[in-house]
C-alpha cells in the first residue's frame, strides 16, 4: 500500500511516453483516450465544416462547388458528388466510432468510475489498456482507407452499394471491428467493477447516478457490440467471397443487413446518450447544491432505457421494405422509450427547483442539455410515428434529430463533464470567462446550424446529397455560417483548457462542493486513489 | 509489477475452498457417456427421419439441448456458479431470441404482403 | 494499478481483498466475454434459420453434399476433447499437475483430429467445385437451384468461423499447458485454464447445434 507523498499524483509519479503507453493506471489510460479523442473529432469536424462548405451553395444555379475548387492533392480526381460522400462516410464514421461511442465511458469513464466507488482501479487494468489500444489500431486502419480507396458508402454500409462499390469497404469494416471490440472489452471491464470493487458500505442504491449510467451503457455494449461484429464479418465474407447472404443475386437480403447492423446501432445511440445522462445528474446536483430529486427513478430509468433500446431497432427500416406490420410493432415499441428519458428530463428539472443555482460554464452545459435534447428527443418521437417517418426519412430533419440528440446531447455532456472534472484531472482551474464565451458560441451556434435543417427536411431536402434545388439555399446558407459559430466556440474552448494545463491556478481539491467520492482525494489524485480505502454509510448526494 | 513468481505449491492454505468447487471424476465420466450416448441418439434419429416426420428437426435440437445443458452445466460448471453468472450466459440466449422473433416477424409479414422475399 | 502481492499462495492485485475476490471477477468477466461469443456466433444462426426457411429445397440440395458421418465423428471428437478439458481442470484442483497436463494434451490432439476431419471435408468440396457463394463452380456442379452459393456461404462462413476458433483454442491451450508444465497452477490458482477451458466448451457448444443443423437437418 502506498502512501499520499506530498506533491505526488498520477501524472508526475513516473515519466516517459513509455510509461504512459504502458500505464496500468486507469486515470492514464482515460487521459489517453481524452488526447486520442479529441484529435479524432477534431479530424471528424473538419469534415463537417468542409460538407457544410460545400452546401453553402446550390451549385446547379451558379455551377460552382466548393470540392470541385480543393487542390488536387485532397481531391484526386473525383468529381465533387462522389467527394462529398466520401467525406459525408468519414465524418459520420470517425464521430460515430471514434468519438461519440468511446467518449465518455471511455474518458470520464474510465478516470472516475473507480474514484466514485472508492476502487482502486478498474476490475481488469491490463484489459483495460488493451481497449486504448484496440481503439488506436482500429483508428489507424480505418483513416489507411483515406489513403487506398476512400469509403462512400455512408457509416451504415448499406447493402447491395457496400457490396459492389470499389472501395476499401473490407479494410474500413474490420477497423470498425476492432473498434467495437474496444468496446466491448470496456463495458466488460466496467460490469465486474460495479459488481465487484464497490468499497464498503457502498451498495448499489448509494452508487452515484454516473455510475448508474456507466453500468447501463456497459451491458448495451457487451450484447449489442458482438452483433455489429458478426454483420460486419458476413459483409467483409460478403465482398470477399460473394456468400450472399445481402446480395439479391443469390437471393439474399439487403434488408437483412439492416436488421442486423441496427440491432447494433440502435443501442448504440444509447450506448451514447446513457454516459451523458449520467453527467447531467452529477453536473445538476453540484451546480444546484441540492440533493438529486428522485434518485431511485434516475437510475432505474437508466437501465429502463438500455433494455427498451433493443427493442427498436425497425424504426430506421420503416421504408424499407420492410412488412407494416413490423413496422407498427417497431413504432409502439420506439415510443416507450420517451418514458423513462423524460423521468430524467422532469426529475433533473425538480432538482433545480428551489435549489442554489450556480451558472458555471458546466451548469451551463448541463442547461444547454436539457434545450437541445428536449428538442432533440421530441423530434424523435415524431419520427417514430411511421407515416411521418414516410415524410421526413432521409431528410435533413432526421440528421437534425440525431445531430440534437448527440451534438445537442451527448457533446454537450461531455463538455459539461470536462469543464465539471478538469481541477481534478489535472490540477488546475481554467478560465471560467473564456470558457462560458466558448459555451455562448457552441450554444447559439449548435442552434443557428441545425434548427433550419428540420425545416429543410420538412420542406424535402434530401440528406447524404451533395447538392440541392435553389429554394433550399437561404437556410443552407444559414446552417453553414452557424458552423463558423460551433467552430470558434471550440477553438476558444481548446485555448481555455490549453492555457488551465500549462499556466492554470493550482486547483482546489473541491472547487464546486461536490459530494462524491472523486472529491475527497488530492488533486490531482494520487497513484492508487485512496491512501485509506472509504467507507460509506449514506447516499452520493448529502447536500444540507 | 509483483515479482514473486508462486511455483509448485502443495502447501498452499486452503482458506479459499468455498469458491472453488470440485466436480467429482465420476461426474465428468458419466456426463461424457451421456453426451456420446446422445449423440448415438441423435445419429439414430436421423437414419429413420422419414417415419419422424414433421418432427426430425425438433427432435434434433431438443436432443442437442440436452446436450448443451449438460456441457454447460457440468463442464462449464454453470450449475455451481453464482446467480449473477448464469444470468449473463443466459442473457446472451435471450437477445439472440429479440433479434431473431423481430426479424422474422419483418420477414414473414412482408410474405403476407405478397413481397418477393 | 502495477503492483500485487501473494495471498494463499496466489498472485493478487492491489485493487482486490484476496484471492477469493479477484477468483470471483475473474469468473465473471470470463462469462461475460462468453455471452458475446455466444452473440456473435448466433447472428451466424439466425441468418442460417431465416433463408433455410426461405429457400427449402435449395438448403436440401445443398445439405447433399454434406457427410454426416464425418460429421458425427466429429461430434464425438469434440465432446471427448471437453471431457479431457474438463479433467484439466480437474487434475490442476487436485493439485496434480501432470495429469492435467496429460489432459490438456489430449485436449490439443482432438482439435488436431477435428481441424483434419475438417481439413479433408473442405479438399473434397474443392474438388467438387463447391465455393461459398458466387464463386461456386456452377459448371462442374450442376446444381438445380442455380444460388446454391448462398447455402455453402453459410456453410463454409459457420464451419470456418468455428474452425477458426477451434485452432484459436488451440494455441491458448497449448499456452495453458506450457505455464501448468513451468508449475504455475495448483488447486487455489487455475483460472487461466478455466477460462480456456470455458472457451472451448462453447467451442464444443456450438458444434453441438452445427452438427445437427449443417449435416442433419440440411
Amino acid at each position: 500500500m502506498s502512501h499520499a507523498v506530498a506533491g505526488k499524483n498520477y501524472l508526475n509519479e513516473s515519466s516517459g511516453l513509455w510509461s504512459w503507453l504502458t500505464t496500468l493506471d486507469h486515470k492514464r489510460i482515460g487521459i489517453m483516450y481524452f488526447v486520442s479523442v479529441m484529435f479524432f473529432f477534431l479530424i471528424g469536424g473538419i469534415m463537417a465544416l468542409l460538407l457544410r462548405l460545400e452546401l453553402f451553395s446550390s451549385n446547379a444555379q451558379e455551377g460552382i462547388s466548393f470540392l470541385s475548387s480543393l487542390p488536387n492533392v485532397i481531391k484526386g480526381d473525383a468529381n465533387p458528388a462522389d467527394l462529398y460522400n466520401r467525406i459525408m462516410t468519414y465524418h459520420g464514421a470517425i464521430m460515430v466510432f471514434m468519438v461519440i461511442v468511446p467518449g465518455i465511458p471511455a474518458i470520464l469513464g474510465n478516470f472516475f468510475l473507480p474514484l466514485q466507488i472508492g476502487a482502486k482501479d478498474v476490475a481488469f487494468p491490463r484489459l483495460n489498456l488493451l481497449s486504448w489500444y484496440c481503439l488506436m489500431a482500429g483508428a489507424i486502419m480505418a483513416f489507411a482507407t483515406l489513403f487506398l480507396n476512400k469509403v462512400d458508402t455512408g457509416w451504415t454500409f448499406y447493402t447491395p452499394y457496400s457490396i459492389r462499390t470499389g472501395a476499401s469497404v473490407v479494410l474500413m469494416v474490420l477497423a470498425v471491428f476492432i473498434m467495437g471490440m474496444s468496446s466491448i472489452l470496456t463495458g466488460l471491464n466496467f460490469i465486474v467493477t460495479v459488481h465487484k470493487l464497490r468499497c464498503p458500505g457502498m451498495t448499489m442504491y448509494r452508487i452515484p447516478l454516473f455510475v448508474w449510467a456507466l453500468y447501463s451503457t456497459a451491458i448495451i455494449q457487451v450484447l449489442a457490440t458482438p452483433i455489429l461484429a458478426i454483420t460486419l464479418l458476413l459483409l467483409a465474407m460478403e465482398r470477399v467471397f460473394g456468400i450472399g447472404i445481402f446480395d439479391p443475386k443469390l437471393g439474399g437480403d439487403p434488408v437483412l443487413f439492416q436488421h442486423f447492423f441496427w440491432f447494433y446501432s440502435h443501442p448504440a445511440v444509447y450506448i451514447m446518450i446513457l454516459p451523458a445522462m449520467g453527467v447531467i445528474s452529477e453536473l445538476m446536483t453540484t451546480f444546484t447544491k441540492k440533493t438529486i430529486f428522485g434518485y431511485t427513478a434516475i437510475a432505474y430509468s437508466s437501465l429502463g432505457i438500455a433494455a427498451v433500446s433493443f427493442f427498436v431497432w425497425g424504426h430506421h427500416l420503416f421504408v424499407s421494405g420492410q412488412s407494416e406490420v413490423a413496422g407498427i410493432v417497431f413504432s409502439f415499441l420506439t415510443m416507450l422509450v420517451g418514458v423513462p428519458t423524460a423521468i430524467k428530463m422532469f426529475n433533473w428539472l425538480a432538482t433545480m427547483y428551489r435549489g442554489s443555482i450556480e451558472f458555471t460554464a458546466p451548469m451551463l452545459y448541463a442547461l444547454g442539455f436539457l434545450f437541445l435534447f428536449a428538442i432533440g428527443g421530441v423530434t424523435g418521437i415524431m419520427l417514430a410515428v411511421v407515416p411521418v417517418d414516410v415524410h421526413f426519412h432521409d431528410t435533413y430533419f432526421v440528421v437534425a434529430h440525431f445531430h440534437y440528440v448527440m451534438v445537442g446531447g451527448t457533446l454537450m455532456s461531455i463538455m459539461g463533464g470536462f469543464y465539471y472534472w478538469f481541477p481534478k484531472m489535472f490540477g488546475k482551474m481554467y478560465n471560467m470567462t473564456m470558457a462560458i464565451w466558448s459555451w455562448v458560441f457552441i450554444f447559439i451556434g449548435f442552434n443557428v446550424t441545425f434548427f433550419p435543417q428540420f425545416i429543410l427536411g420538412a420542406k424535402g431536402m434530401p440528406r447524404r446529397y451533395f447538392d440541392y434545388i435553389p429554394e433550399y439555399e437561404q437556410l443552407n446558407r444559414i446552417s453553414t455560417i452557424g458552423s463558423w459559430l460551433i467552430a470558434t466556440g471550440f477553438v476558444i474552448g481548446l485555448i481555455a483548457m490549453i492555457r488551465a494545463i500549462t499556466k492554470g491556478e493550482k486547483a482546489p481539491d473541491n472547487p464546486w462542493g461536490g459530494k462524491t467520492l472523486e472529491w475527497t482525494t488530492s488533486t490531482p489524485p494520487p497513484h492508487d486513489n485512496f491512501t485509506n480505502e472509504p467507507t460509506v454509510t449514506a447516499g452520493p448526494y448529502e447536500y444540507k | 509489477m509483483g515479482t514473486h513468481h508462486s511455483t509448485h505449491n502443495h502447501g498452499a492454505a486452503h482458506s479459499s475452498d468455498s469458491a472453488h468447487h470440485v466436480t467429482p471424476f465420476n461426474v465428468y465420466v458419466k456426463v461424457a457417456v451421456a453426451l456420446f450416448a446422445l449423440t448415438f441418439l441423435t445419429v439414430a434419429a436421423h437414419s429413420i427421419r422419414e417415419h419422424l416426420q414433421p418432427f426430425s428437426a425438433l427432435i434434433a435440437f431438443s436432443i442437442a439441448t440436452v446436450k448443451a445443458y449438460l456441457v454447460v452445466a457440468f463442464f462449464m460448471h454453470l450449475k455451481y456458479e453464482t446467480n449473477m453468472n448464469r444470468a449473463i450466459f443466459i442473457s446472451g440466449f435471450l437477445f439472440l431470441a429479440l433479434l431473431f422473433i423481430l426479424t422474422t416477424l419483418d420477414i414473414y409479414t412482408r410474405i403476407t404482403q405478397n413481397s418477393v422475399l | 494499478m502495477s503492483t500485487s502481492r501473494i495471498v494463499n499462495g496466489v498472485e493478487v492485485a492491489t485493487h482486490y481483498k484476496d484471492d477469493t475476490h479477484q477468483y470471483l471477477s475473474n469468473k465473471e468477466g470470463i462469462w461475460l466475454f462468453m455471452a458475446t461469443e455466444i452473440l456473435m456466433f448466433g447472428g451466424l444462426f439466425i441468418g442460417y434459420i431465416i433463408y433455410h426457411t426461405m429457400y427449402p429445397e435449395m438448403f436440401a440440395e445443398g445439405a447433399k453434399y454434406l457427410d454426416w458421418k464425418l460429421g458425427f465423428v466429429n461430434t464425438l471428437v469434440l465432446i471427448f476433447s471437453s471431457f479431457t478439458m474438463a479433467l484439466g481442470i480437474y487434475f490442476n484442483q487436485k493439485n496434480q499437475p501432470k495429469k492435467a497436463v496429460m489432459a490438456l494434451g489430449a485436449t490439443v490432439l482432438c482439435g488436431a483430429i477435428f481441424m483434419v476431419i475438417k481439413y479433408f471435408e473442405y479438399t473434397h468440396k474443392f474438388h467438387l467445385g463447391i465455393y461459398p457463394g458466387q464463386m461456386l463452380n456452377l459448371e462442374m456442379v450442376k446444381p438445380v437451384h442455380q444460388n446454391l452459393g448462398l447455402y455453402f456461404g453459410f456453410y463454409f462462413c459457420m464451419s470456418g468461423l468455428h474452425g477458426l476458433h477451434v485452432l484459436i483454442g488451440m494455441c491458448l491451450i497449448t499456452w495453458v499447458m506450457i505455464r501448468n508444465i513451468r508449475g504455475d497452477f495448483h488447486s487455489n490458482y487455475y483460472t487461466p485454464i478455466e477460462g480456456v477451458g470455458i472457451f472451448w466448451h462453447i467451442i464444443d457448444l456450438i458444434w453441438i447445434f452445427l452438427f445437427p443443423l449443417l449435416y442433419l437437418v440440411g
